[in-house]
């Protein structure tokens, strides 16, 4: 009887990654290896400023001081930070007016993705800046943006036309000296996207930023800097997706965002990163700092994740909640299958007084890999009147999986009010029959069932995303059965 | 239409059905009774293709194809419904995005276009006032919290959006109150044609007051021990199984 469910949820969760392909797009790489020299030849490719050449090399003589975590819970191979090429870029770097100036064969993988990048998802009103192995290839809409004051841009070309911005604020959240992959981020960071939205404007789209890995053995460091000014508003789509690939690879991002008054940043991930091949060879290693710094009073920032890619995911967006009465929500959905392994979750720190945070975590686990759900609520001394409700739920797949959930708590006022609930359960094989009988395949089923159970989180969404993330669920968990 | 020979079927080395005989004819309407433990739900849930249960004998074909040799799945979608004695709870699937699926692969499967939205909801709320079911019901996750009888009603309410032709409904009466228990024949006999048939489980005449079986028998050990017309359900009613039971052990 176990064994018979066993086998079905082997079969449901036996899907072979579909993104599994690879663009030949001529790549300009610097040699394998990190030394003072290559951080330096980064800045320089990159027409950098001096002060942020001299942000980089103080991060990069940090990290040397550091030590790479060993972290609880996560296996992780030992990683040759030598045998990483820290910069490529698409050797055709042409200024492109419209969408016939794309390297076709870009559009092909995006076609391929399924990721619209053209004139209809313009038209819907999504202005798309797409990163490919580390450099911004196309921008759009930035016109209608400008109108209204809002910059979004590459931060390579942020830290040319808005130095004063990023300046002030890049580091500010994510100091290099945070930790070790941070330290390296700020030292080698290639690209990534750069958001300034000014006072009392609301952006009238969505913003996105769809993130490739494409070029062997690229580790990719974005840089992502949000700024929203007083009373404005924001929402923010980071989706991936990676071709397979035998080596891993790493990835170590940073996402500072940064809230001033009543301003309300939402930002949502969909992460579809290679996991590796069923028997766990392969895949990307996804250690990512992000941070809100809700700084103003009345501010909000909610993180909204869902991730079903990566051999390894380390990652635990936070919000610090400076201003008095500001909000931070993280709302995450965490599937893991085959030998993947995620140590997911979020810190909540309340520094103002009458903040609140939600947190609401949904974990999937099937096959042999380990899902956990790590999250921190800290109430300081002068938070008076701080609220927390956290929900961790936890679904198997089977009975080879695991399922972790830690919760700490650091309350030093009274006053606070923090409330955990969390709940493990399995997929049963009566309601998968129930459903077998009302003419629906297991595949199916399963699918309808792992979707009710992340629908909370998937409805935080915006809707094309939502779509988009329900299909990867799909993927992740059901493949080629049927 | 269904045509089922000498079928034995075991769980865990545990023989259940011993070698069950029936044949159901289009337009039928047969009720099949038995103490408790006999092995009735057993009998639904093999011919529905619960894997739990093997079959180590016998055969099963329904409209000329082999059922055993089918999905659970690809039998339901070949017209056969199962009303479940103890229906499943799957919380966060709604009842509308479970029906529609249900629906939509059934119309896959006869090559036919799935159903728009507002198709589908159409089609929910005429089914829903046939069955008199709750609009509340329907807005709600699959059977979560529902009461006995609500689940009951659920089933029914499943079975007209699916228009089986062959419907077996595990003691569906039980756990109805009476207006319900009438609700629910009424629907059943207005899903009733001349193409399709009924299978009735049950323990109590009184369903049988208002959907009139074909046939009535009794199943004991695994076995159908006595077949006759509607007239067997009041004496049954009368006299209990004891009567039978001698009769077969002797
Ligand atoms: N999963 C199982 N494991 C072991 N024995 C089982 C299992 N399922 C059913 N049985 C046994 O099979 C026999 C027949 O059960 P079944 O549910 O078919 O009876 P029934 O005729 O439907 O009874 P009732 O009238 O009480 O619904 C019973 O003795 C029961 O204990
Ligand atoms: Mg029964």
């Amino acid at each position: 009887m176990a064994e018979d469910q066993d086998k079905i949820l082997e079969e449901v969760t036996g899907g072979e990654y579909k993104y599994g392909f690879y663009t030949d797009i001529e790549t300009e790489f610097i040699p394998k290896g990190l030394s003072e020299d290559v951080v330096r030849i980064i800045s320089a490719k990159k027409n950098e400023p001096e002060w942020m050449l001299e942000f980089r090399l103080k991060a990069f003589r940090h990290w040397l001081k550091m030590k790479a975590p060993n972290w609880a819970h996560l296996n992780i191979p030992e990683i040759d930070f030598q045998d990483i090429i820290y910069y490529a870029a698409p050797k055709k770097k042409p200024e492109l007016e419209s969408m016939d100036e794309v390297d076709p064969e870009l559009r092909a993988t995006f076609d391929k993705l399924g990721i619209p990048l053209d004139e209809q998802k313009m038209l819907s009103g999504v202005a798309v800046d797409a990163v490919i192995d580390s450099v911004s290839v196309k921008t759009t809409f930035k016109e209608t943006l400008a109108e209204k004051g809002i910059i979004f841009c590459s931060i390579s070309e942020a830290i040319q036309e808005f130095p004063d911005l990023v300046k002030k604020y890049l580091g500010s959240v994510v100091p290099h000296g945070d930790n070790f992959f941070a330290a390296l981020n700020a030292a080698v960071f290639s690209d990534g996207s750069f958001v300034y939205i000014p006072k009392g404007v609301r952006c009238p789209m969505e913003l996105s930023t769809y993130f490739r890995i494409n070029a062997m053995n690229t580790g990719q460091f974005e840089r992502t800097l949000i700024v929203a000014d007083d009373d404005s508003y924001v929402s923010y789509l980071e989706g991936c997706t990676a071709p397979q690939r035998d080596e891993n690879q790493l990835h170590a991002a940073i996402v500072e965002i940064i809230t001033m008054e009543r301003a309300e940043v939402k930002y949502s991930t969909v992460q579809n990163w290679y996991p590796g091949d069923k028997e766990g060879k392969g895949g990307i290693y996804n250690f990512v700092t992000k941070r809100a710094l809700c700084k103003g009073d009345y501010s909000k920032v909610m993180w909204t994740q869902v991730e079903t890619g990566s051999a390894i995911t380390w990652k635990y967006p936070s919000c610090i909640l400076q201003g008095d009465h500001s909000i931070g929500e993280f709302y995450s959905v965490a599937v893991t299958n085959n030998y993947q392994q995620a140590d997911t979750g979020t810190k909540m720190i309340h520094l103002g007084k009458n903040t609140r945070s939600l947190i609401v975590s949904k974990g999937v686990s099937a096959g042999r890999s380990h899902n956990s759900y790590r999250g921190l609520v800290k109430v300081s001394k002068k938070a008076e009147n701080a609220r927390n409700f956290s929900q961790c739920d936890s679904l198997l797949l089977g009975d080879q999986c695991g399922a972790h959930t830690f919760p700490y708590l650091e309350i030093v006022n009274n006053t606070a009010k923090v409330e955990h609930e969390a709940t493990t359960s399995k997929i049963g094989e009566d309601q998968i029959f129930y459903c077998n009988q009302r003419g629906m395949s297991t595949e199916d089923a399963v699918g309808l069932i792992v979707n009710g159970y992340v629908k909370e989180v998937i409805n935080q969404l915006p809707m094309e995303f939502a779509v988009e993330a329900q299909k990867l669920l799909q993927i992740s968990l059901e493949g080629s059965v049927g | 239409m269904l045509v089922i020979k000498d079928l034995h079927a075991k769980i865990e080395d545990k023989e259940i059905l011993r070698g069950i005989n029936l044949e159901v004819k289009p337009g039928e309407v047969h009720a099949i009774m038995g103490p408790n433990g006999s092995g009735k739900s057993t009998l639904s849930s093999v011919l529905a293709g619960n894997e739990k249960f093997e079959v180590c004998e016998g055969s099963a074909s329904f409209h000329g194809k082999d059922l055993l040799d089918l999905s659970p799945e690809d039998r339901a979608r070949e017209g056969l419904f199962l009303s479940f004695q103890y229906p499943v709870e799957i919380p966060g699937v709604s009842m509308v995005n479970f029906m529609r699926t249900a629906v939509n692969e059934h119309r896959k499967y006869q090559e036919k276009d799935p159903f728009s939205a507002s198709e589908f909801l159409k089609l929910m709320r005429e089914k829903k006032k046939l069955v008199e079911i709750d609009s509340n019901l329907t807005n709600r996750s699959v059977n979560e919290g529902f009461s006995g009888g609500e689940k009951k009603k659920n089933e029914i309410f499943q079975m007209a959006m699916l228009e089986p032709k062959l419907a077996i409904l595990d003691e569906t009466d039980s756990g109805l109150d009476i207006d319900a228990l009438r609700v629910v024949a009424n629907g059943v006999n207005k899903l009733k044609s001349p193409e399709n048939a009924t299978i009735l489980i049950t323990h109590y005449q009184r369903l049988l007051d208002y959907i009139v079986p074909d046939y009535v028998h009794v199943l004991y050990k695994g076995r159908i021990v006595k077949s006759a017309g509607k007239e067997l359900a009041h004496e049954l009613e009368e006299k209990g199984y004891d009567w039978i039971k001698k009769e077969f052990e002797d």
